[in-house]
């Protein structure tokens, strides 16, 4: 069984939110997804800056047999990308909700979270999935 | 060993070596290259040494069986290689005009009838290079239908979500958005999906039918019917053609294109993945868009249409006429056959998938669709290995290595879990079949008893399982010398 | 039955274990109402024999000429070792080797052939090939769009200087996406484009530029001026060469302060016959940083499970059997077995041998041209630098003279008055390493001969 820490939000497309203190949110893909993906070899990460919206396609994780779009959760401002990434993949494996966070974004409509998944919900959902 | 390691400076190899005495001092020194590049200084026995080593670690359909699913690795006749090789053809320069080239024109033209007449089509260009460029010549020719028609709304290509990746792949090149279609749980299309699916928007959908599954779609007419009363048109792609030579034509099923993969279903070889070709047929209404060239025949006399004799034409793909050697190893190939030769083609591949997937039932394991007829190939799910034993498809893809025999496709189609394509082709005897079956039950009590050991196979190539992750992550693309002192 | 080997016990056996009556009832589950075609325009099958007496037969009405044409397809030597090898069942009926470790032979190949050609590009890596010369500019210019991410315009500048087909097919290729190819003219005294003839694109938002070295008219393009002018305006520089020349042209890589970013090209030169057009196979190469983005099958090194050095296909994430809708490319073959062809015709070359082709080349094109201009009427076009092909004026209709040649037995060249009618009757000739010194005079002799007739 994977990991869902209790404190985070989730998408059905497997991403998870975790909000700062600050307002702004840290991105990353849940244990579940980083396990079926397998052993990542690369991360195309977007231009910071840029203003993703709720739903859209705004990184590419690749592992060895699969390549995967990351959605951005909510529409929102990508204040940093997670350089480390880019020589280091596999940080998305061993600590996927820690040092493999993807990006850290200023959400536009904060009200957006509120309609994320929470980590029951989202336990129920990939059980359901994986029927 | 590389071919770079065995090198040595001032070897070099004196026959191949042209006296011209020319020098380059005509050249101006800014056009000129300083440094030599990097290729081998080895003797010609050195070199023939080294590639004949080299293909000894190949398996191939002339040392192995070979039945990967959806690529139809049947035996390659080397009348056809040799023929095609006859000097005069090959020393054809492909700017020859054709009053010189009779020869060659006659055998490409005998070859467009032999594919319209086995397609059921009314016209084929057999310029495409290779099924993925059959598909994109195929799909830009139905955009350029829509449009000469002012029909330019339709911007949709649909896809049943069990295809081959070109498909959408190149739907994406011709400029459409892709549409995914379900498969129902027996195989078929789902065809309410389908109805739901379709409408002004639709500009075709592309099918292969015997399916990536390996079951042929029952409700074809009814899913050509439902695209074409939407205005839309239907993309034949011919992967699976093998399956239905001689018993069904994609012409008959209401197919408005088809490609056909000369290198699966008209034998010419794969030799390491290429060439291949990927001749386009079409109906009557798409004729006018064919990609050129094309050959014509007046009277006894065969010449070239270009851009000039067909307007309306997507133009040309290659820089001359396309993989010509290719398409004269399919004619020799198809006249060797005949048409009672090609019906025997689909009746004994079906046969030969038909018994394996009966034979690989009663030992153990799963059909994907159990209740179909295999048609020239079959999908294994081995879910419950994995579930139950730990023993995925591709320990049993490994492990088959071990036993001579290469490994059928796996995790193709991804619908299906832990799948295991299987092709055995036409040209298999009973015995080989048997023989795989049986690797295949020693397998399996091999994964019962001892999974560690399965999980590490193989153990008798010339490599051990190779690490795929460093390959990507620490990419090593280009052999580089040591430098001294490093 | 050709190739079909059950006998009637095997069939009989193999019904009875499927449990069925016959082998058409494995068809029932095709409806009887599409089953209406039949064969009959197939004709009937011939043994071995006979297709061999009719091959034979069809192979003599060819007429094989005396060739001084090139254009994108030149007849070499081919060292009789190449295609010995190459046609060897263990290349030759391989497939793709998607299952690395019964592979090795093909995967290691492929290696090596990647070295060799980024060492002979002057790049930093290779892909295991594409399907031809035209098609391989269709895709650098499509992976060029996607690398040069700061450009918004879609916009190739296509110099006239590139193959007219290459032109043309990658306007085929790449229309359907919105890529604007704009062609740019070139300087009718040289045969070249002018690095200053572009600066009325200058500050505007161009994604990439083509070169051909050399180019179509077998001339030099002042390649270190347009791939620098192209990086000053944020473009992305594509380079079109023919491999063999670059045993002694400078290399793409090199090519002005920070060598192109792309180089393709037809690999047709290096040991593959001409063959009537094909197959041949495209080549790509590019710098280490765009790697993600070259379309195609790259194979990288790696190691076993017991450390030891192995072979396999690598960045198969973004091909299209994984990535579908959103690969770099549709291409799922490469020319294999033309790659094999090429790797084992360098290696048996070697630097030394490939540099004697070139020099060759080039020498006896100069030769055949001197020869040639010695002809009334007769004279080279362009003034520029030209490599192993010239373009040459006539003094009466290139069409005639061209016909007349064949009728003597003579590819005289590429007659380009349908593409650059401004060239009037002009054609493009080439004499690669071999043609002999009697051959050239015999050309030259009849080509007198024809023109006087004509006049």
């Amino acid at each position: 069984m994977s990991d869902i820490p209790a404190d985070l939000k989730y998408t059905k497309s497997h991403e998870w939110v975790r909000q700062l203190d600050d307002d702004d949110v840290l991105v990353g893909i849940t244990d579940h997804a980083q396990e079926l993906l397998g052993d990542m070899v690369y991360v195309e990460l977007p231009a910071e800056g840029d203003m993703p919206s709720a739903g859209e396609e705004c990184v590419v994780v690749e592992s060895v047999k699969a390549a995967s779009d990351i959605y951005c959760p909510v529409t929102a401002e990508i204040i940093s990308v997670n350089e480390a990434l880019v020589d280091q993949p596999e940080l998305i494996n061993k600590d996927p909700y820690g040092e493999g966070w993807i990006l850290r974004l200023k959400a536009s409509t904060p009200d957006e979270l509120d309609g994320l998944l929470s980590a029951d919900d989202y336990a129920q959902f990939i059980a359901s999935e994986t029927e | 060993m590389l071919i770079f390691e065995q090198s040595r400076t001032g070897r070099g190899n004196g026959a191949q070596k042209i006296k011209s005495g020319a020098t380059l001092s005509a050249l101006p020194k800014q056009f000129l290259r300083e440094a030599p590049p990097l290729l081998p200084e080895v003797s010609e026995m050195q070199a023939v040494r080294h590639y004949t080593r080299l293909s000894q670690k190949n398996f191939s359909i002339d040392t192995q069986f070979y039945p990967l699913g959806s690529c139809t690795m049947k035996h390659n006749p080397r009348a056809c290689n040799r023929l095609a090789m006859l000097p005069e053809f090959l020393s054809q320069h492909p700017l020859s005009p054709v009053s010189a080239t009779q020869g060659f024109l006659a055998s490409l033209y005998d070859l467009q009838e032999i594919l319209k007449g086995v397609t059921g089509m009314k016209g084929v260009s057999l310029t495409p290079m290779a099924g993925a460029q059959g598909e994109l010549a195929g799909i830009a020719m139905i955009r350029a239908y829509h449009e000469s028609r002012g029909d330019i709304e339709r911007n949709e290509l649909l896809v049943p979500d069990a295809a081959h990746g070109t498909n959408p792949a190149t739907g994406v090149m011709c400029g459409y958005k892709v549409r995914e279609i379900p498969t129902r749980a027996d195989g078929d299309v789902d065809l309410e999906a389908l109805r739901d699916a379709v409408g002004p928007q639709t500009a075709a959908i592309m099918l292969t039918n015997p399916s990536t599954l390996g079951v042929f779609d029952r409700k074809i007419a009814e899913i050509s019917q439902a695209v074409h009363d939407a205005g839309g048109l239907l993309y034949y792609d011919g992967a699976n053609l093998n399956a239905i030579l001689g018993k069904v034509r994609p012409g008959d099923m209401g197919f408005d294109v088809v490609h056909i993969n000369l290198h699966k279903t008209f034998s010419t070889p794969h030799g390491g993945g290429g060439p291949g070709s990927g001749p386009v047929g079409v109906s009557e209404r798409l004729l006018p868009f064919l990609p050129v060239p094309v050959v014509a025949r007046k009277e006894d006399q065969y010449h070239w249409l270009s851009e000039k004799d067909c307007p309306d034409s997507i133009g040309r793909l290659s820089a001359f006429m396309g993989n010509a050697g290719v398409l004269l190893r399919a004619y020799i190939y198809s006249r060797l056959l005949g048409r009672e030769g090609m019906v025997r083609v689909a009746e004994y591949a079906t046969l030969n998938a038909n018994y394996m997937a009966t034979k690989l039932a009663e030992a153990g394991f799963d059909l994907a669709y159990p209740k179909r007829r295999a048609t020239h190939e079959f999908s294994l799910t081995l879910k419950k290995q994995a579930k139950e034993i730990g023993a995925t498809a591709t320990d049993f893809a490994k492990r088959l290595l071990d036993y001579g025999y290469h490994a059928p496709t796996v995790y193709f189609p991804l619908l299906v879990a832990e799948c295991m394509l299987i092709e055995p082709t036409e040209t298999e005897a009973k015995s080989d079949l048997d023989g795989f079956i049986e690797a295949m039950k020693k397998i399996l009590s091999e994964a019962s008893s001892d999974l560690d050991k399965l999980r590490a196979a193989p153990y008798t190539l010339p490599v051990k399982r190779l690490d795929e992750v460093r390959a990507a992550r620490e990419l090593d693309l280009v052999w580089k010398p040591v430098v001294a002192g490093e | 039955m050709p190739f079909i080997p059950h006998t009637e016990d095997d069939v009989k056996e193999m019904l009875a274990a499927i449990g069925a009556p016959s082998i058409e009832s494995l068809f029932d589950e095709i409806p009887a109402a599409l089953r209406t075609g039949g064969l009959a325009t197939i004709p009937e099958g011939l043994n071995e024999l006979g297709v061999t007496q009719l091959m034979q037969a069809r192979a003599k009405k060819n007429k094989p000429l005396l060739c001084f044409a090139g254009a994108g397809a030149y007849e070499h030597h081919i060292p009789a070792a190449v295609w010995e090898l190459t046609t060897r069942g263990e290349f030759y009926t391989a497939y793709t080797p998607y299952q690395a470790e019964a592979s090795q032979g093909t995967l290691q190949l492929l290696y090596e052939y990647q070295t060799m050609m980024a060492s002979l590009t002057g790049l930093d890596v290779s892909n295991a090939s594409l399907y031809d010369g035209a098609s391989a500019l269709a895709e650098a210019i499509l992976m060029a769009v996607r690398c040069n991410r700061k450009s918004k315009s879609r916009r190739i500048l296509l110099p006239t200087t590139v193959h007219p087909a290459y032109r043309k097919v990658s306007r085929n290729i790449v229309s359907n996406q919105d890529i604007i190819l704009e062609e740019i003219p070139y300087c009718a005294e040289k045969g070249a484009v002018l690095a200053k003839s572009l600066d009325r694109y200058q500050g505007e938002d161009i994604a990439a530029l083509v070169i051909q070295q050399p180019n179509f008219f077998g001339s030099l393009e002042e390649v270190d001026a347009l791939t620098d002018w192209a990086h000053a305006q944020g473009a992305i520089v594509i380079a079109v060469v023919n491999p063999m020349t670059l045993a002694v042209l400078k290399p793409p890589g090199e090519w002005g302060t920070s060598g192109v970013d792309i180089a393709c090209g037809e690999g047709q030169p290096l040991g593959i016959p001409l063959a009537g057009g094909g197959p041949y196979f495209g080549f790509m190469c590019c710098k280490q940083k765009q790697v993600r983005q070259l379309p195609g099958r790259i194979v990288g090194r790696t190691v076993d499970l017991d450390g030891k050095e192995g072979f396999t296909l690598t960045l198969q994430a973004r091909e299209q059997h994984i990535r579908r809708s959103k690969a770099t490319s549709n291409i799922c073959t490469n020319q294999g077995l033309m790659t094999t062809a090429a790797t084992i015709y360098l290696s048996l070359l070697g630097p030394t041998g490939l540099r004697s082709v070139a020099q060759a080349c080039f020498a006896n094109t100069q030769k055949l041209v001197e020869r040639l201009a010695q002809i009334e009427g007769v004279e080279a076009i362009f003034s520029g630098t030209h490599f192993h092909e010239v373009m040459i004026q006539l003094p009466c209709s290139a069409e005639a003279v061209h016909e007349k040649l064949c009728e003597q037995g003579i590819l005289g060249g590429y007659e380009p008055s349908g593409e650059y009618p401004e060239l009037g009757d002009a054609l493009l000739v080439c004499a690669t390493e071999t043609r002999t010194d009697e051959e050239i005079e015999h050309f030259a002799v009849q080509l007198e001969t024809i023109i006087k007739n004509l006049n």
